[in-house]
């Protein structure tokens, strides 16, 4: 209850800033990414943290899921819902592809496996003219939809809605009997087994929900870009961004991986325009470090054990 | 008695390595069976092809007359057929009323009352909140029967329960199992510690080298000559 109250407040928020004349429009082109963050951290905390297969692919499936929306929308003109649609639908196909293949591997050979499908699916978009190859595509945006005054305040409401979208599938999980199998093939995949987990098939479905939320994520980039190409699409600072998000949050919780985003996205972003757009990465390096060495359980772990202590 | 567990002529290799040679079992409902052998005989391996975490390779594993051995070990243990590790694997992450919760929520779709009978049957109910990587030595123990008996089993396979416990500790956990089998649960015992078998046991059987080379009650086991030698080397 407390939840939905959050969640709608968060969305009437956004959605009152982006009519308001008041905020200025780089708050938006910014608050975008970050917003892209949450979800794709959240997506990732779900196989990741709950059950402790670690993805570096991130990338892969937000890139597929941009490709797909391009792909949809020069050959049908399909609306920004539709391209979201397909693209959740792709990425899930994905996950689902991925996860049947590669999940019986366990902990750093499944971790291998995800890099490898990164770089199959930038090669296959390289050499796929339709969508420009490794040159890439200009897009021309379609008109606003009202009541939004501009292209970039409307995607923002949109990937505040994903976010919303991610997060509530995210907790759903987590406090569901699927979220206790996961922890508990998290900690011991043999004796989840031997309590009468189905291993294998919760596996495979973290990995197809992760898989579809990455992809919707990667919607619309594209017309937030105004132009698509393999090489940033599929960046592997994704998978990097997607994975050090939860870790400084937290991945017990599915408020961790919210907070690690908006934390890091935040810091990434004030960076890239006062600094420079290159010590981004090192940003990510050097809290990934500094938590993994001096609190593993982020900063939920962090607030709950400052919460016990003082009780 | 008819047989709530055969296995047939089951078979493993681990490379060059035969952990198992043709080992044939009858388990009858309701037994305490008893299953000794010098380390590296192959008890566990035997185990974990009947409760799936491995696969045998030949021979045939029936459970209530139905044939087990290639279904994966989640399938197994809604069948029935419950076990705790040699090795205590709590899920670390938990407390111990969740611990058993991940049974009961995913075999036997009980209320969580159950779990509590459970755990003031073991002995662990004043432990429930407690988190499980904070527990003792025996109280790990516990938890792995705990668990397996939250998933309401019919066959439970103790795979060294007892192993470095104290004195007393090893009456306390022999009750429970005796505790249990009074309430008509089979009961699997792999166990070094001796006169636990020997007091627990109704039919033993030993292994060596992935061969059963003796089978009879305690007493005659004790006796036996072959036994003798593979424990002693003599």
């Amino acid at each position: 209850m407390k939840y939905s109250i959050g969640a709608a407040a968060f969305l009437v928020a956004a959605v009152g800033a982006a009519l308001s004349g008041a905020v200025n429009e780089y708050f938006f082109y910014a608050a975008y990414v970050v917003l892209t963050f949450v979800v794709l951290a959240t997506a990732w905390n779900i196989l990741g943290g709950y059950a402790g297969y670690v993805n570096f692919g991130t990338g892969a499936f937000f890139g597929l899921g941009s490709y797909s929306a391009v792909v949809l929308f020069k050959a049908l003109s399909a609306p920004l819902a539709v391209q979201i649609v397909a693209a959740a639908a792709v990425g899930a196909a994905l996950g689902f592809g991925v996860g049947i293949m590669t999940l019986r591997l366990r902990g750093i050979f499944f971790a291998i496996a995800t890099v490898a499908i990164l770089f199959i699916m930038e090669t296959l978009m390289v050499n796929w003219r339709y969508v420009g190859g490794a040159t890439g595509l200009q897009l021309l945006r379609p008109d606003v939809m009202a009541p939004f005054s501009s292209y970039t305040r409307m995607l923002f409401v949109v990937m505040a809605l994903l976010a919303v979208v991610a997060v509530s599938v995210a907790r759903y999980v987590q406090v569901s009997w699927i979220g206790r199998g996961l922890r508990a093939i998290r900690d011991s995949e043999e004796a989840a087994e031997a309590s009468g987990v189905p291993t294998l098939r919760l596996k495979v479905f973290a990995c197809t929900i992760s898989g579809a939320l990455m992809g919707a994520a990667g919607a619309p980039m594209p017309m937030y870009l105004s132009f698509i190409e393999p090489a940033s699409t599929f960046s592997l600072n994704w998978g990097v961004s997607a994975l050090a998000m939860p870790m400084i949050g937290g991945t017990a919780h599915w408020i961790g991986p919210v907070l690690g985003a908006l934390l890091l996205g935040s810091i990434q972003q004030i960076v890239t325009v006062t600094i420079s757009n290159e010590i981004n990465v090192l940003v990510v390096g050097v809290l990934l470090v500094l938590f993994v060495v001096l609190a593993p359980d982020g900063i939920y772990g962090l607030c709950r054990k400052w919460l016990r202590s003082s009780k | 008695m008819a047989a709530l567990l055969q296995v047939e002529n089951v078979s493993k290799h681990f490379g060059g390595f035969t952990a198992l040679a043709g080992v044939s079992l009858d388990i009858a409902q309701g037994e305490r069976f008893g299953l000794i052998g010098p380390n590296g005989s192959g008890k566990t391996t035997l185990i974990n092809c009947i409760s799936g975490a491995l696969r045998n390779e030949a021979g045939k594993i029936v459970f209530q007359g139905k044939e087990i051995g290639g279904l994966p070990a989640y399938r197994r243990t809604r069948l029935g057929i419950a076990r705790s590790f040699q090795i205590p694997r709590p899920f670390h992450s938990m407390s111990v009323l969740e611990n058993l919760l991940v049974p009961l929520q995913y075999v036997a779709h009980g209320k969580e009352e159950e779990v509590f009978a459970i755990l003031k049957k073991i002995g662990l109910a004043d432990k429930a909140q407690a988190l499980s990587s904070q527990l003792s030595q025996v109280e790990l123990r516990k938890l792995e029967l705990a668990r397996a008996m939250a998933a309401r089993p019919r066959l439970l396979i103790s795979d060294e329960a007892m192993a470095g416990l104290s004195g007393a500790e090893v009456d306390e956990v022999l009750k429970i199992l005796f505790d249990l089998n009074a309430e008509g649960i089979t009961i699997i015992m792999i166990e070094h510690i001796m006169h636990a078998v020997m007091r627990f046991s109704q039919r033993v059987v030993c292994l060596d080298a992935g061969r059963i080379i003796c089978e009879g009650t305690p007493a005659s086991i004790v006796q036996n000559a072959d036994v003798q030698r593979a424990y002693l080397g003599a």
